[in-house]
């Protein structure tokens, strides 16, 4: 740079450097709002709950809620759709998982660990292959349907064929008496 | 740009300019004078065409903008107002949303030609690559425009879309819900996807920029796929190409106007002239024509991630074709007898996707469930490009080639040099 070589580091150098390192990490620190701002706002992360009553909600029939932004599926089982449920071999499904978010990641998808209650099951109504909405009482295991991509799911909500990997995920929800849940 | 500039400027202002901003003199250089093989046919005038489509949409997307309301509660109202309300508006919309059909029309018999005549091979490596990436600017500006709408289609096309994003390991979920700013397709979605779908073309403008400026540094490929010898294999591409692009381009002009004036629906689907509703899935979701064949490998693949992988490898593919065609000497399948039937196989093979694609999931056809035929169309494409085109490279041996362009095109007496 200069007409002077030395070994050791000049003034000069050390503007260079400190110039150079200053203005990297500036541009790293700016970028990163530039990113952030995507993500969801204050608003949307203010998590909201939903109540469902159940009372109108006949055996063999799925209730359709909106709960943030997706469809929220809540079915009252008959009890041979709780059977065949029921009936099915953990070991045997594409995801063993129970994929419930009020219990461990780890649980295993049994018909139990599906649904609290066996005759009411409540599931995020969002396909796991590419968010489109199944649809109930469809495809070979009676449970959904998904139209998109051809995803079956069985009575617990569980996948079953087809290329979505996983269970349809089940939220937190509480029994606020025998006739309500709260969803979130 | 290559080459000597033959540009003389008068006396007064167009010397004054020249010396100040050499604008007229690039303008002289690379689209008056600008050699060009005398034997570019009509697949040689989509380059141009393209060019139109591209100022059409610009010109007809910001007019849109002015009427359009990017909210998720008023968007799918604002486009019908611009169809019964503002003058006019009805013929901007249709322009627009044909234009985009027609833009990829155009831009895929220009990618069949560059793969027929060999224009990706050297020295128009960067020349295919920048237009891999131009296919693939298009293709997101034509995703984030068709979500503007709000319909049922535009709504659950975003959805399966963005979604594709949740296949990567681990931290997939946290892309989506940064892509939409939501827990699921909502108004922040809409919002910056307009902001996008106004932004990009211009970023496409800018890269076509470089295409062309690739291009002009070799200069044209043309049929025979060799390369010129000498000035009498070309003529100035004013009035020679200036005329015959013009030409293709009104009868270009004349389907692209019978679509929009006849046909203004023929490409859309009617489900997107019902409001997005987040609860409910249409029965069949169909992604544009253009989109249809990626689509179809997407869904022939029960496996999530892994069918994302193939479905974004078939792209990526596109990068490398330059280096996976082994055959260096000889550019233009017209001298490649072998390589020759394998295209046509490809062009099947990609029309049998888009086929497949446009039926539903478990759609069966003379006995045979479409899901296959996909998955075959899927393997062809991927053999094509990474099996075929380097093999067929090695073995195969190709016819001679000709001369010399003007001896081709004018037969042994006129390539004398003295024309």
């Amino acid at each position: 740079m200069t007409a002077t070589t030395s070994d050791t580091a000049t003034r000069r150098d050390f503007i260079y450097v400190a110039t150079g390192g200053m203005a990297a990490v500036g541009a790293a620190a700016a970028v990163w709002p530039f990113i952030d701002q995507m993500n969801p706002t204050a608003a949307v992360l203010a998590l909201s709950s939903v109540e469902v009553p159940l009372a109108a909600i006949q055996p063999g029939q799925n209730v359709v809620v909106k709960w943030r932004g997706h469809p929220l599926f809540v079915r009252r089982r008959t009890p041979k759709e709780i059977a065949e449920a029921k009936a099915v071999d953990v070991s045997t499904l594409p995801d063993p998982l129970a994929n419930n978010d009020g219990l461990p990641d780890n649980a295993p998808a049994t018909d139990a660990n599906r649904a609290t209650k066996p005759e009411w099951l409540v599931l995020i109504g969002v396909c796991t292959h590419l968010g489109c909405t199944p649809t109930a009482f469809e495809g070979d295991y009676g449970g959904w349907l998904c139209h998109c991509h051809g995803s079956m799911y069985d009575t617990a909500g569980r996948i079953r064929k087809g290329p979505a990997p996983r269970n349809l995920e089940v939220p937190i929800y509480t029994f606020l008496s025998d006739t309500r849940i709260k969803v979130g | 740009m290559s080459g000597q500039s033959t540009y003389n400027p008068k006396p007064g202002f167009e010397t004054w300019l020249d010396q100040r901003l050499p604008l007229p003199r690039l303008m002289h250089d690379t689209m008056q004078t600008f050699p060009t093989p005398r034997n570019l046919n009509i697949w040689y005038t989509f380059g141009g065409i393209l060019t139109f489509c591209l100022g059409v949409q610009i010109l007809t997307g910001i007019v849109l903008a002015m009427h359009y309301v990017a909210n998720a509660g008023l968007a799918f109202d604002s486009v019908e107002r611009i169809m019964r309300d503002v003058n006019y508006g009805w013929l901007m919309r249709y322009v627009h949303s044909n234009g985009a059909s027609m833009f990829f029309l155009a831009v895929y018999i220009h990618i069949f030609r560059g793969l027929y005549y060999g224009s990706y091979k050297a020295p128009r490596e960067l020349i295919w690559i920048l237009g891999v990436l131009i296919y693939l600017l298009m293709m997101a500006t034509a995703f984030f425009g068709y979500v503007l709408p709000w319909g049922q289609m535009s709504f659950w096309g975003a959805t399966v879309i963005t979604n594709l994003f949740s296949a990567i390991p681990g931290i997939g979920q946290h892309i989506a819900t940064w892509l939409w700013g939501d827990f699921a397709v909502g108004d922040a979605t809409l919002n910056r996807f307009f902001s996008l779908h106004y932004l990009l073309p211009f970023i496409i403008a800018a890269v076509v920029g470089l295409h062309i400026w690739a291009l002009h540094v070799p200069g044209n490929n043309n049929p025979l796929g060799i390369d010129v010898k000498s000035p009498q294999d070309t003529v100035p591409f004013h009035p020679y190409y200036t005329v015959k692009d013009g030409f293709y381009l009104c009868l270009f002009v004349i389907v692209f106007a019978g679509f929009v004036f006849f046909a203004p629906n023929f490409f859309g689907n009617p489900d997107n002239y019902q409001p997005a509703n987040p609860l409910v899935t249409p029965p069949d979701i169909v992604p544009e024509w253009y989109l249809l064949p990626f689509y179809a490998m997407l869904r022939s693949i029960p496996n999530k991630l892994f069918g994302v992988i193939v479905m974004a490898g078939a792209l990526v593919t596109l990068v490398f074709v330059p280096w996976l065609d082994t055959q260096r000497a000889v550019r233009s399948n017209r001298f490649r007898p072998l390589m020759k039937q394998f295209y046509y196989v490809f062009i099947a093979a990609c029309l049998l996707l888009m086929y497949c694609g446009a039926q539903s999931v478990d759609a069966v056809r003379f006995g045979v469930p479409l899901v296959w035929a996909a998955r075959l169309g899927t393997i062809y494409y991927y053999l094509y490009f990474w099996v075929l085109m380097p093999i067929i490279g090695l073995i195969e041996t190709p016819k001679k080639l000709p001369a010399s362009i003007a001896q081709s095109v004018l037969g042994d007496t006129a390539a004398a040099p003295a024309e």
